[in-house]
C-alpha cells in the first residue's frame, strides 16, 4: 500500500497550460475521486501518475518514490481505462492473469488471484470467453479484474463506468464501492460525473481549467463550497445564484434582510435548490414559475427571482401553473455567498 | 424479396461470375483435351476428362526449375515486404513525425514509375551488382512493387489497435517492445498474413520485370511467356490453370485463418 503526492504538477502542451501547478495527496488507502468538466485536465493528470504522459514540471511520488522517468510497469500500480482495453485475443482468464504473469507470479499463485477477482467482480461464469463474447458491462468488470488481480499499491481509474448505460452504472458503482473497500488500495478515481463521485469517494478534488479548486469530503464539498464553480458543478440541480447588492451591510431577499458578509458591495448569494422552502403566504421572496417539472418524488420548478433565475424543489404534491406566483424562504443556516468577481466563497453560514 | 434484397444479390451474383467464369473456363480448357478447347459453343462439362494436358505441361522442360525460381523470388519478396513495411507501418500509424505525410506520398511514388522505365536502367545495375538473372534479383524488384502496399495496409491495421491497449500492457508490466510482440503484433498478425499473401501473390502474377531481369533463371511466369506461345492451345490453358491455383489456394486459407481467430465471427 502506498500514498500518492503529486507535487506542483504542471503540463503545457505547446503555449496551452493543461495543468497549472498541481498538488494533491492521496493518503494510504483513500479513494480520491478527481471531479471535473471535460477538458479540464484530470484524464492528463491521471496518465502523468500512470506514466503514460510526461510532466512538464514538478513530480509525483508513490509510496515516496519519486516517479520521474520511472516507466509504467515499474510504478507499482494498476489502471482501469474508459474503454476497458482488454486484450481481445486474450481469454478473460488471461486477461486477469495477464499482470501477474509478466511479474512471473507463480502458477498456483496467479490461478488464486484470477478465482479471487473473478469472484470479487461476479464474473466465474465468463473466464473461458474471448472479450468479444462479452457486452460492456462485462467487459468493463473484467478490466476492473484485471487491475485488483496484481494487488497494486495504486489503482487509477479513468472514467471506468461512463460507457455503460445508467443502470448498470449505478449497480456497477454500488459493486466499485465494496470491492475497492475490500481490497482497501489507494484509489484515484477519475470523473466527470458528479453522482460517482460522491458516492465513491472519500475526498473529492474538484478541477476546472488545470487546476484543483477544492479537495474535500463530499458532504463537505457539497455544504461549504469553496468557489462558485465547485458549488454550481455539484447538486443535481445545481446551486441557484443571486447576485444581489448590499445595502448597510445586508441584503434584502423581499422581506427577509440577511446579513452580508463584511466588506462585499455587490455579492452573489448562493443557495441550493432543496433549502428553499415555498409558500403561498406572503413570507420569503417572491417568485414567478415558469416550469413545473414533477419528478415523482419531488417537484422542480424553474422561475425568476429578483437576482436572477431559481430553480426549487417543492413537494411532490406542489404543482404550481405556470406564471403563478410563489414566496420562497430559504434555510438561513445552508447559505453561502461568493465574491462575484473572482467567484471565491466568502462565507458559509452555519 | 424486396428490391433492395434482389440488387444487393444480384451484385453479388455478377461479381462472382466476374472471378469464376474465366477460372472456369480456363479449367475447362485445362482439362477437357484439344476436343473441349476448340469446341464452339462451350459445352458445361469437359468433352472429355484428360489430365493429359497438364501432365504434358508439368512436363515441359524447365517448368519445375522455374517454379522453384517463382517460389523464391515471391518469398524474398513476402519476407522484405512485411520485414520493412510492417514497422514502417506501425511507425505511420502510431509516431507523429515530421514529413509523415510526404512519406506516405513517397511510398505511394514509387508506383508511379512505369517498371517499362525502370527496367533498364535496373538490369543495367543488377548487372553490375552481380544480381540480374536471379530469382533474388527478381525478388527484390518485386518487394518495391509490393512495398507500398505493404506500408500503408498495415500503417491502417496498427491505427485500428487502439492504443489504449498498448497502453494496458506497459501499465500491466510490459516494457514498449514487450507491449509491441504481446499485444499488438497478435492483433495484426491476420492483417500482416493476408499482407503477406498479398505481396507472395504480386510477386508470383509479376511478369514484365521478370521477364527483363532473367535470361536463363525465369520465374515461372517469365518463362511460361516464352515457352507457352509456341505451345498448342489446351497446354496453355493447362499452364494459365496451374498458374491460378496457389493463389486461390492462398487466399482460401488464408480466409479460414482470417476469420476463425479468437472467436471473432466476422470483420
Amino acid at each position: 500500500m502506498a500514498a500518492i503526492v503529486i507535487d506542483h504538477i504542471g503540463m503545457r502542451f505547446g503555449g496551452t497550460v493543461a495543468l497549472d501547478d498541481i498538488s494533491l495527496t492521496v493518503a494510504d488507502g483513500e479513494l480520491v475521486a478527481l471531479l471535473g468538466p471535460s477538458g479540464c485536465g484530470k484524464t492528463t493528470l491521471l496518465r502523468i501518475i500512470a506514466g503514460l504522459q510526461t510532466e512538464t514540471s514538478g513530480r509525483v511520488l508513490i509510496g515516496e518514490r519519486d516517479m520521474s522517468g520511472i516507466p509504467p510497469r515499474r510504478r507499482g500500480l494498476a489502471m482501469v481505462f474508459q474503454n476497458y482495453a482488454v486484450f481481445p485475443h486474450m481469454r478473460v482468464r488471461d486477461n486477469i492473469a495477464f499482470g501477474l504473469r509478466m511479474t512471473g507470479a507463480a502458477a498456483a499463485r496467479i490461478e488464486r488471484q484470477v478465482a479471487r477477482a473473478a469472484g470479487l467482480l461476479h464474473i466465474e461464469p465468463l473466464l473461458d470467453r474471448y472479450p468479444a463474447q462479452l457486452s460492456g458491462g462485462q467487459r468493463q468488470r473484467v478490466a476492473v479484474a484485471r487491475a485488483l488481480a496484481v494487488e497494486p499499491a495504486v489503482m487509477l481509474m479513468d472514467e471506468p463506468l461512463s460507457n455503460l448505460d445508467a443502470l448498470l452504472r449505478l449497480e456497477m458503482r454500488a459493486d466499485l464501492k465494496t470491492v475497492l473497500r475490500e481490497a482497501g488500495t489507494t484509489t484515484l478515481y477519475v470523473t466527470h460525473d458528479q453522482t460517482e463521485a460522491m458516492g465513491l469517494a472519500d475526498r473529492i478534488a474538484v478541477m476546472a481549467q488545470g487546476r484543483i479548486d477544492q479537495v474535500a469530503s463530499p458532504s463537505d464539498i457539497y455544504r461549504y463550497p469553496a468557489t462558485r464553480f465547485v458549488a454550481g458543478f455539484l447538486g443535481t440541480p445545481p446551486m441557484n445564484f443571486l447576485a444581489l447588492p448590499v445595502m448597510d451591510g445586508a441584503v434584502a431577499l423581499g422581506n427577509v434582510r440577511l446579513a452580508a458578509p463584511a466588506g462585499a458591495t455587490p455579492v452573489v448569494l448562493g443557495v441550493r435548490p432543496e433549502d428553499l422552502v415555498a409558500s403561498t403566504e406572503l413570507e420569503g421572496f417572491a417568485f414567478t414559475t415558469q416550469v413545473t417539472e414533477p419528478l415523482g418524488a419531488h417537484t422542480l420548478l424553474t422561475g425568476q427571482a429578483e437576482g436572477g433565475l431559481l430553480r426549487v424543489i417543492v413537494p411532490p404534491d406542489l404543482r404550481p401553473a405556470a406564471g403563478s406566483v410563489l414566496f420562497l424562504r430559504p434555510h438561513l443556516d445552508r447559505l453561502s455567498w461568493f465574491d462575484p468577481a473572482s467567484g471565491a466563497a466568502l462565507e458559509h453560514t452555519a | 424479396m424486396t428490391l433492395r434484397r434482389a440488387i444487393f444479390l444480384a451484385a453479388v451474383a455478377t461479381l462472382c461470375a466476374w472471378v469464376l467464369v474465366p477460372i472456369y473456363l480456363i479449367m475447362l480448357g485445362a482439362i477437357g483435351g484439344e476436343a473441349t478447347v476448340n469446341a464452339w459453343p462451350k459445352p458445361f462439362w469437359p468433352i472429355t476428362w484428360s489430365l493429359a494436358a497438364l501432365r504434358q505441361f508439368m512436363n515441359i522442360a524447365g517448368v519445375w526449375q522455374s517454379t522453384l525460381y517463382s517460389v523464391e523470388a515471391a518469398s524474398l519478396c513476402m519476407v522484405i515486404a512485411i520485414a520493412l513495411g510492417a514497422p514502417a507501418g506501425y511507425a505511420l500509424a502510431r509516431y507523429r513525425f515530421r514529413g509523415a505525410t510526404g512519406f506516405r506520398l513517397f511510398v505511394l511514388l514509387t508506383r508511379a514509375f512505369p517498371v517499362a522505365i525502370l527496367a533498364l536502367p535496373l538490369a543495367v545495375s543488377f548487372i553490375r551488382l552481380g544480381l540480374y538473372d536471379s530469382p533474388i534479383g527478381v525478388g527484390l524488384m518485386h518487394s518495391v512493387l509490393a512495398m507500398p502496399f505493404a506500408v500503408l495496409i498495415s500503417a491502417s491495421l496498427f491505427q485500428a489497435i487502439p492504443r489504449e491497449l498498448e497502453e494496458a500492457a506497459w501499465i500491466f508490466g510490459c516494457s514498449g517492445p514487450g507491449a509491441f510482440f504481446r499485444v499488438v503484433l497478435p492483433l495484426a498478425l491476420p492483417g500482416i498474413t493476408a499482407t503477406a499473401i498479398f505481396a507472395f501473390v504480386i510477386s508470383w502474377n509479376e511478369v514484365f520485370a521478370a521477364s527483363v531481369l532473367t535470361v536463363r533463371h525465369r520465374t515461372l511466369t517469365a518463362y511460361l511467356l516464352t515457352v507457352l506461345s509456341e505451345s498448342p492451345l489446351h497446354t496453355q490453358f493447362a499452364g494459365g490453370f496451374i498458374l491460378i491455383v496457389p493463389s486461390v489456394l492462398f487466399i482460401l486459407l488464408v480466409r479460414r485463418q482470417l476469420f476463425s481467430m479468437w472467436g471473432i465471427a466476422s470483420r
